[in-house]
């Protein structure tokens, strides 16, 4: 029970906490109006150079632009609580750390969710896309669990905020990685080979592959094993992010770092 | 003694010299502004060159090349020049600058600009990602010319910058604002994208803009062309919005001044 409400109550009342400065005011020229104009140059560039469709690029920018929500505040969630002068304060509660870190991403995959799905909204209707009514739910399922394989990656860079003072330059340029690498502009299959062995291991490669392959009218049992992939991805970072975290908490702990890095 | 001594052209002039030399070397010592500044841009031509390479290529990454390397010098200004003044509010030091004997659209010009001039670091990683990991010869037949267009960008563009940043003063989340006109004016300007694909409605904002007059010189005096038309546009354009930016920020400041909150916002 203590863990339950670990993982709701106290995952909601630090997202209020960290990110009080989210007013109107930075939410909606961040979060709203920039993945537009994001997929409107996309589009555009996409257009001069004759590659692929307009629906190609809303869709990958879209959903890629969940990042931004998902990494930065995901990160934030570490250099946050040290700016606030509290991160000491939380590491010495006897709280089960599983919940205390894990709900702390629930509000950020909502978050993420949400950008993505307005920007895909709103980027689809300017550009003029089509996408079959009954493509909408499955559409959304995809963007809510590439969000979610996007904040396991965040939660990797939350580590790293345990030892390093630049969350936000790690965030900007984990946010560039994903950008040239998940096949949000450029098809996996024109990428070098290099790069294509990278992509696959990314998150958002196979959401964004099965995003498309939805608003093309196909079936959600085709998509399957590409949201699979996708969710073991997600699954695979959060792991891997926890497990450092862990080690970071113990390495700083005994290093008395954790408010110098 | 002897600043009271000194013509105020000369202390103008140094004041600019100053604090040019002082914001470059503090910016980049930044990560936020250095690395970043220099890797951000990167991640988008990269981008570009990528889609060009898969479509069209040829000329049009050669297009893409020049277009790309200038959205650095954008990048380093649109996303700092917006809180320039709000930064200087944070580290209490806007009341000072204020009440200097010199006046303060001199001491906050050359923040601007050092913020587009670090934006050559940038320019430059992308056009040798361009020449030797993406294989793009680009030409360069007007050295000289190159040379003055890209001074009068980098120029046109800080001065762009000093007026967001008098423009934003009164808003305490100037960065967002900032942020935000950075796509926008990659798109509006034609750095990668030929205005001719625009819709027409656009096309009177792309001429108001310094940053479209500067990408076209740079272009231009690279493939031979005639540049000199284009850089007096840009270099007219930058003019304007630094008259309209001193009336705007003499407004600002009268009006801080009178109700004595200059350290608020």
């Amino acid at each position: 029970m203590t863990s339950l409400r670990i993982f709701f109550v106290g995952g909601l009342i630090s997202f209020r906490a960290l990110f009080s400065f989210l007013r109107p005011e930075i939410y909606i020229p961040s979060m709203l109006v920039a993945p537009i104009f994001q997929i409107l140059l996309f589009v555009y560039i996409g257009r001069s150079a004759g590659l692929e469709s307009d629906e190609f690029f809303v869709i990958g920018n879209a959903v890629q632009y969940a990042a931004i929500p998902c990494i930065f505040a995901m990160t934030f969630t570490i250099g946050g609580e040290r700016f606030q002068k509290t991160l000491g304060y939380i590491l010495v509660t006897p709280a089960p750390r599983l919940p205390l870190f894990l709900g702390r991403a629930l509000p950020v995959i909502v978050n993420g969710f949400f950008v993505a799905a307005f920007s895909l909204v709103v980027g689809g209707l300017i550009v003029g896309i089509h996408v079959p009514p009954s493509s909408v739910a499955p559409l959304a399922l995809a963007t809510a669990i590439c969000a979610f394989s996007c904040t396991g990656l965040g939660l990797l860079g939350a580590a790293f905020g345990l030892l390093m003072r630049e969350q936000a330059v790690l965030a900007n340029i984990m946010f560039g990685f994903l950008l040239i690498f998940t096949g949000a502009n450029v098809p996996v299959s024109a990428l070098p080979g290099w790069m294509q062995s990278v992509s696959n291991v990314l998150p958002f490669t196979h959401g964004i592959e099965a995003a498309r392959e939805i608003a093309d009218g196909a079936p959600l049992a085709d998509v399957a094993d590409l949201l699979g992939v996708e969710i073991l991805i997600g699954v695979g970072f959060g792991t891997l992010g926890y497990v450092f975290i862990r080690s970071a908490e113990r390495w700083s702990l005994s290093n008395a770092t954790l408010d110098r890095a | 003694m002897a600043e009271t001594t000194r013509p105020p052209w000369s202390r103008i002039a140094r004041t600019l010299a100053v604090g040019f030399g002082l914001h470059l070397k503090m910016m980049t010592r930044s990560s936020f502004d250095g690395l970043l500044g220099v890797l951000w841009p990167l991640f988008f031509s990269t981008v570009a060159f990528l889609m060009f390479r898969a479509g069209a290529g040829g000329e049009s990454l050669v297009f893409a090349s020049f277009g790309a390397a200038v959205m650095g010098i954008w990048s380093s200004t649109s996303t700092s020049a917006g809180s320039a003044m709000q930064r200087e509010r944070w580290h209490g030091t806007l009341e000072l600058l204020v009440t200097a004997p010199v006046h303060f659209a001199a001491i906050l010009l050359p923040v601007t600009v050092a913020m587009s001039a670090l934006g050559l670091y940038s320019m430059t990683a992308t056009l040798l990602i361009s020449r030797f990991v993406f294989g793009v010869d680009l030409p360069f037949e007007q050295p000289f010319s190159f040379a003055v267009a890209l001074v009068a960008t980098v120029a046109s563009i800080g001065a762009m910058g000093f007026l967001l940043a008098v423009s934003f003063v009164r808003y305490r989340t100037a960065w967002a604002l900032g942020n935000l006109l950075e796509y926008p004016v990659w798109l509006i300007a034609g750095f990668l994208v030929p205005l001719t694909l625009l819709p027409g409605w656009v096309r009177p904002i792309s001429w108001v803009l310094a940053p479209t007059w500067g990408v076209d010189a740079i272009r231009e005096a690279a493939s031979g062309g005639g540049p000199w038309p284009e850089i007096g546009l840009a270099l007219g354009l930058g003019a304007v919005y630094l008259a309209i930016g001193v009336v705007v920020l003499e407004t600002v400041l009268t009006g801080a001044r009178r109700s004595g909150t200059v350290a608020l916002a």
